[in-house]
C-alpha cells in the first residue's frame, strides 16, 4: 500500500520544503534589515515578470535539465555521479573543437554534430571513474568529484595554451562564427510575428533538453537496458546472480549519465556565449543533483525542479544585481532551498505519510 | 503583448528606482567588490569621486557569466554614462553590445576594446612587479624568493614574469620558485590554500613572497606574518594589513582609473588609455607601515630601475606579447 497519495507525494512534499525554505530566508533578509516582501517581488518579477526574465530563467533551466538528467540516470542504476560539472566542463571542450574545427555553413548541420561531440566528452569524462567502480571498486562518487579538478586544469590549459587566440587577455577560445550561432528562442519568436525576450540567452538547446527528458524516459522506463539499469540500481547481487555484467551496466549508465551532462554545452557553450569561457560550467553540474534529488529522478520531475531552480537563479541574479542585498545572501538562500527540498526531504515527508495514514485510518 | 511591454517597463522602472539619468555605473567582476585587491580599487576609486562631488553612482557585482550582457545592456538602457567595467572577462560582451548605446561611454580596466565608445585602461604590470622584484631581492637574506599566483592565467604570468626579471637582474643567482593556487575561478578567492603555499615555499628557504592572488593574497600576507618572513602585497595598498611585515604593495592604480573616468563622465576620452611607471598607472607603495623595511639601498636601487625603465633604459618584458618568459 502507498503511504500517501501520489499528488502528495510529487508536489505537496517540495512545495512545503519550499515554504520552509523560503521562511527561513524571510527571516535571515530580515535580519539583515531588508524587506523581505520587496525581495520576493524583485526574484518574481526579474525571473517571471516578463518575457525577458522567462528568456532568462529558460536558459538556465536548459543547463539544470540536462544535469539533472546526467544524475537522475546514474542514480537508477545506484550510482552517484558527482562529476557533473567536470563533464559539463568537457562537454564544452567537445562544442568547441567541433565547430572551431570545420567551417559549418549553417547552424542546422553543426548544432548534431556539436551534441556528438559534446556528449562524447562527456561521456569519455564518465567512463574512467566508471570503469574503476566497476573493476577496482573505487567508488564513483570519490572519483567523479576528483574528476571535476582534473577537468578544470585540462580546460584551463587547452584554453590558455592551445585554444587562446595570440595576444588575447582572456582563457577563452576563439568566437565560434556566425554560421553557427544557434538560433535564440526570441528570433524565434519573432519569425513567428510575436516580440518575446529580447537580448536573452534561451535559445533552441531547450528543446534539445526537452527531447533528453523524453529519451531519458523511454531508456529507463521502456528498454531493456533501462530495466537492467533499474534492476541494478535496486539490486546489484541479484543482478549478477541473473547473469547480467556489472561492468556493462556501470559503464552504460555512467556513459549515459556523462553523455547527458556534457550536452549542457550545447545551451551555454554554443547557444549563449558562442565560444568557450573557462567558468562555463558555473556549479550547473552541483545543481544538478538538486534537480535530481527533488525531480525524485524523474524525467518530468527533472523538466519542473529544473525549472524551478532557474527561476531562482535568474531571480537571485536579479536580486543581487538591483538591490543592496550582497550575492553572498543569495547564495545562502539558494542553499536553503536545496538543504530542504533535497537533503531535509524526510524532516517533511515523515510528518506528511504519518498525517495520510492516520487520514486513511480514519475514512476506513 | 500589451501586457507583457507594461510589465517589463514596469519591471524596468521598479529596480532602478535611485537611477538619475546620466549617473556613472561601476560593474565588478566575479571576483566580487570586497576582494581587498583589484575590485575593492576600483570600488575606492569611486567612493573617492563619491565623497569628492557628492555625486551618486550605481554598482553592480556580477553573479554568473550570462549577467554581464544583461548588466551592461539594462544599465545602458537605463541611462548610465559612462559605464565601467573591472576585468578583462567583459571584453567579448562590450565589443558586441557597444555599438548597441553609440551615445554611451564605456570603460573597460584590464583588456583593449576597439570601439568608439570605449575607453581601454591597460596597466603595464610587468613594470611594478619588476620593481618588486628588484625590492625582494635587496631584502632577501637567503637569496630565495617566492611568487604565488592566483589563477593560472595569462594575466598573472605578466605579473610573475616582470617580478622574476627584477629579482634577476639584481641577483642573477638567486632563487625564485613560483606557485599557482588553482586552475578555477575559486583560486582567487582561498586564502588557506594561499597560507599553505606560503609555508610551503618558506620551508624551501623563501623569505620574501610575492603574492599577485586576489583575496588569496590575504591568507598569503597573513601566513607570511606569522611565520615572520616578508610578503609583498597587489593591486591596492596593503602594506596596512601587516604593519612591518609587508615590504611593500606593487599598486595598479585602478581607483585612479576609475576615478577619472567618472570625473570626466560622459567626456570619457575613447581610445587606449596605456598606466605604466611614467604615468603613475603602477607603483610600488611607500608609506609609514613599510618604512622600517626600506632601507636606503633598496629605496635607491628602485628609484633607479623606475628611472630606468621610464627613460627606456631597461625593457621590461611583456610575458602577453609573446606568451613566454625569458627569466624563470
Amino acid at each position: 500500500m502507498e503511504r500517501m497519495p501520489k499528488w502528495a507525494d510529487v508536489i505537496l512534499t517540495p512545495l512545503i520544503s519550499l515554504v520552509l525554505a523560503f521562511a527561513l530566508s524571510a527571516l535571515l533578509i530580515l535580519a539583515i534589515g531588508e524587506s523581505p516582501a520587496e525581495a520576493l517581488k524583485v526574484v518574481v518579477q526579474g525571473a517571471l515578470g516578463s518575457s525577458y526574465g522567462w528568456g532568462f530563467t529558460l536558459y538556465y533551466a536548459t543547463n539544470f535539465i540536462f544535469t539533472g538528467l546526467a544524475v537522475a540516470v546514474a542514480y537508477h542504476a545506484g550510482l552517484f555521479n558527482i562529476g557533473g560539472e567536470g563533464q559539463a566542463a568537457m562537454g564544452g571542450l567537445g562544442v568547441a573543437l567541433v565547430v572551431l574545427a570545420l567551417p559549418w555553413p549553417h547552424w542546422a548541420l553543426a548544432l548534431p554534430a556539436a551534441a556528438v561531440g559534446a556528449a562524447l566528452m562527456g561521456a569519455l569524462w564518465a567512463l574512467v571513474p566508471a570503469w574503476l567502480q566497476a573493476r577496482r571498486g573505487s567508488h564513483v562518487v570519490i572519483t567523479t568529484i576528483m574528476f571535476n579538478f582534473i577537468a578544470a586544469a585540462l580546460l584551463n590549459y587547452v584554453l590558455v595554451n592551445l585554444l587562446r587566440p595570440v595576444g588575447s587577455m582572456d582563457p577563452a577560445s576563439a568566437s565560434f562564427p556566425a554560421a553557427t550561432h544557434l538560433p535564440k528562442l526570441s528570433e524565434m519568436a519573432l519569425a513567428l510575428g510575436v516580440e518575446w525576450g529580447r537580448n536573452t540567452p534561451a535559445n533552441i538547446s531547450f528543446f534539445v533538453a526537452v527531447a533528453a527528458c523524453l529519451l531519458v524516459w523511454l531508456l529507463i522506463w521502456h528498454t531493456r537496458r533501462g530495466y537492467e539499469i533499474r534492476a541494478f540500481g535496486k539490486s546489484a547481487t541479484a543482478v549478477r546472480y541473473a547473469g547480467i555484467s556489472a561492468l556493462r551496466i556501470t559503464v552504460l549508465a555512467m556513459l549515459v549519465s556523462g553523455a547527458l551532462a556534457g550536452l549542457m554545452a550545447v545551451n551555454n557553450v554554443m547557444g549563449e556565449a558562442e565560444r568557450l569561457v573557462l567558468n562555463a560550467v558555473e556549479g550547473a553540474g552541483f545543481i544538478g543533483i538538486a534537480v535530481a534529488l527533488m525531480g525524485r529522478n524523474h524525467p518530468l520531475g527533472v523538466l519542473l525542479a529544473a525549472l524551478l531552480f532557474g527561476f531562482l537563479y535568474q531571480g537571485g541574479g536579479e536580486l543581487a544585481l538591483w538591490t543592496s542585498i550582497p550575492r553572498e545572501l543569495i547564495v545562502v538562500i539558494q542553499a536553503l532551498v536545496i538543504l530542504f527540498t533535497g537533503a531535509l526531504d524526510n524532516m517533511v515527508r515523515m510528518p506528511l505519510e504519518r498525517l495520510f495514514m492516520a487520514l486513511r485510518r480514519k475514512g476506513a | 503583448m500589451f501586457l507583457m511591454k507594461t510589465l517589463r517597463a514596469g519591471a524596468c522602472l521598479a529596480l532602478l528606482p535611485a537611477m538619475a539619468l546620466a549617473d556613472p555605473a561601476l560593474i565588478f567582476d566575479l571576483g566580487g567588490k570586497f576582494d581587498k585587491s583589484f575590485n575593492e580599487a576600483a570600488y575606492n576609486g569611486a567612493e573617492r569621486w563619491k565623497a569628492e562631488t557628492g555625486g551618486t553612482y550605481k554598482e553592480l557585482e556580477m553573479q554568473s557569466e550570462a549577467q554581464r550582457e544583461q548588466a551592461l545592456r539594462r544599465l545602458a538602457q537605463a541611462g548610465a554614462n559612462p559605464i565601467v567595467m573591472t576585468g578583462f572577462a567583459f571584453g567579448e560582451v562590450l565589443g558586441k553590445i557597444a555599438p548597441d548605446y553609440p551615445d554611451t561611454k564605456f570603460v573597460i580596466i584590464d583588456m583593449v576594446v576597439e570601439q568608439p565608445n570605449v575607453q581601454s585602461v591597460v596597466f603595464t604590470e610587468e613594470q611594478g612587479s619588476y620593481l618588486a622584484g628588484v625590492a625582494a631581492a635587496l631584502a632577501s637574506k637567503s637569496g630565495t624568493v617566492g611568487f604565488i599566483g592566483g589563477m593560472d592565467i595569462p594575466l598573472i604570468h605578466k605579473f610573475e614574469c616582470g617580478y622574476a626579471q627584477g629579482f634577476k637582474a639584481t641577483r642573477p643567482d638567486g632563487q625564485l620558485i613560483i606557485n599557482y593556487t588553482g586552475t578555477t575561478p575559486a583560486a582567487w578567492n582561498d586564502p588557506v590554500k594561499g597560507g599553505e603555499l606560503l609555508k610551503a615555499q618558506v620551508s624551501q628557504g623563501a623569505d620574501v613572497v610575492y603574492a599577485a592572488a586576489g583575496g588569496t593574497g590575504i591568507g598569503v600576507l597573513q601566513a607570511a606574518a606569522d611565520a615572520g618572513v616578508l610578503s609583498i602585497g597587489v593591486d591596492s595598498n596593503q602594506n596596512h594589513l601587516h604593519p612591518g611585515k609587508v615590504l611593500t604593495s606593487m599598486v595598479k592604480g585602478v581607483d585612479n582609473s576609475v576615478y577619472d573616468a567618472f570625473k570626466a563622465g560622459a567626456e570619457v576620452e575613447p581610445g587606449v588609455k596605456v598606466m605604466d611607471l611614467a604615468s603613475g598607472g603602477v607603483s610600488l607603495a611607500m608609506d609609514d607601515n613599510n618604512k622600517p623595511l626600506i632601507s636606503g639601498e633598496i629605496a635607491g636601487a628602485i628609484d633607479a630601475a623606475a628611472k630606468a625603465i621610464q627613460a627606456g633604459e631597461i625593457t621590461v618584458h611583456d610575458y602577453m606579447a609573446d606568451n613566454s618568459c625569458p627569466v624563470r
